[in-house]
């Protein structure tokens, strides 16, 4: 069982590196290992509460058929699922990235931090991914 | 020596990959022991194409190259296509190495 | 403590909006929480040690922009704090760039020397 670090920058529906990042997560926690994710620059927005779903009216589906899991609703998901099985995902968002950009409203579970944050976190990680924007 | 994960979710098609190429066939005649983890459009050149050579020849230079499952599934990309040398692996590959202590590296 | 290395490669992303680079801006952060880290600049990144780099003047609707990034300043400032700054000379080289164009105090590193430089850090992390 290890402790895992992973920074993340990208925002929402920006690049296929969040999904990577969310299933990285998710198979760390399934193998029973902890996890930290600091979330940098505009990933600050994956936890942010007001996002909403739509219906698709391209694909006919109505909201309920559309069923689209929102990035908060995938951290959310996953923040629970650790917490049930006994593991531990800490979510830190960037203080001051969260402000730049106005969604200080983040789902439970999702914190404030800095970059002081991560490096302790990386530090008392086996190991730290840094998933960049480029 | 040690064992380096290059996680490359970039593809040839768009970007000029010889450098990272270079660099894990350096690290590899260092005497280390290098994964190229191929994810997101990153799988594209694991279809037997113009640009697949180059793998094949990393994977002759000492170097591993996995391909994401689910990203060659997402993009129709079929076990059968697969350029010489490089194999399918589940992004746990990715896991076990950090749990592993790999230097990985995301490109 | 791990050693780090924070392998900038990315450039000119979103430095105006930020008025920093990022990645340069967190190393400055992290240093400044006590941790340890060397930087390499490499692809467009190494036209961050140019000297004579000037984003200012922008001003949108009256709305001027007061504090522009300098780049190069906080490459120089990282220096001053003890943080190794070095750059992939052939990267420079490709685009032109000759030793003197640089701040004080930028070290510099071959493209061929990276496995080596790598294989002194527990983790490289690229930006």
């Amino acid at each position: 069982m290890a402790n895992l670090t992973f920074l993340i920058m990208d925002g929402p529906y920006e690049n296929e590196r969040t999904v990577t990042a969310f299933r990285l997560v998710d198979s760390a926690l399934k193998k029973g290992h902890d996890v930290t994710v600091f979330a940098y620059e505009g990933a600050v927005s994956l936890t942010f509460a007001k996002q909403a779903p739509h219906a698709n009216a391209v694909h006919g589906r109505d909201l309920a058929q559309e069923d689209h899991p929102l990035p908060k609703d995938w951290a959310a998901a996953l923040l629970k699922t650790a917490q049930e099985n006994g593991r531990k995902l800490e979510w830190v968002n960037c203080g001051l990235c969260v402000d730049e950009r106005g969604v200080g409203e983040a789902i439970p579970g999702a914190k404030r931090g800095s970059p002081g944050d991560f490096w302790k976190a990386a530090e008392a990680s086996q190991n730290a991914l840094v998933i960049a924007t480029r | 020596m040690a064992q380096y994960l290059l996680i490359e979710s970039r593809d040839p098609f768009e970007f000029d990959l010889s450098q990272t190429r270079a660099l894990a066939q350096g690290l590899a005649r260092e005497g280390n022991e290098v994964t190229l983890f191929l994810v997101q459009n990153g799988v594209l050149p694991a279809r037997r194409s113009s640009k697949s050579a180059e793998l094949t020849q990393l994977t002759k230079s000492g170097v591993r190259v996995l391909a994401d499952g689910f990203s060659l599934r997402q993009r129709g990309i079929a076990a059968a296509s697969l350029a010489s040398g490089v194999q399918s692996a589940d992004l746990d590959v990715v896991v076990d190495g950090l749990a592993s202590g790999h230097k990985a590296i995301w490109f | 403590m791990a050693r780090t290395l924070q392998y900038i490669e990315g450039a000119y992303r979103a430095n105006i909006e930020e008025q920093d680079d990022p990645a340069v801006w967190i190393t400055g952060a992290i240093k400044g929480a006590g941790g340890d880290l060397a930087v390499v600049l490499a692809g467009n990144a190494v036209n961050y040690a140019v000297k004579g780099q000037d984003a200012s003047g922008l001003s949108f609707g009256g709305r001027a922009q007061t504090q522009p990034p300098r780049i190069a300043d906080d490459l120089s400032r990282l220096i001053a704090k003890g943080v190794e700054v070095s750059l992939v000379a052939d990267d420079a080289a490709e685009r032109g760039l000759e030793r003197t164009a640089f701040v004080e105090g930028i070290r510099t590193v071959s493209r061929g020397e990276l496995p080596k430089l790598f294989a002194g850090y527990d983790r490289i992390f690229r930006w």
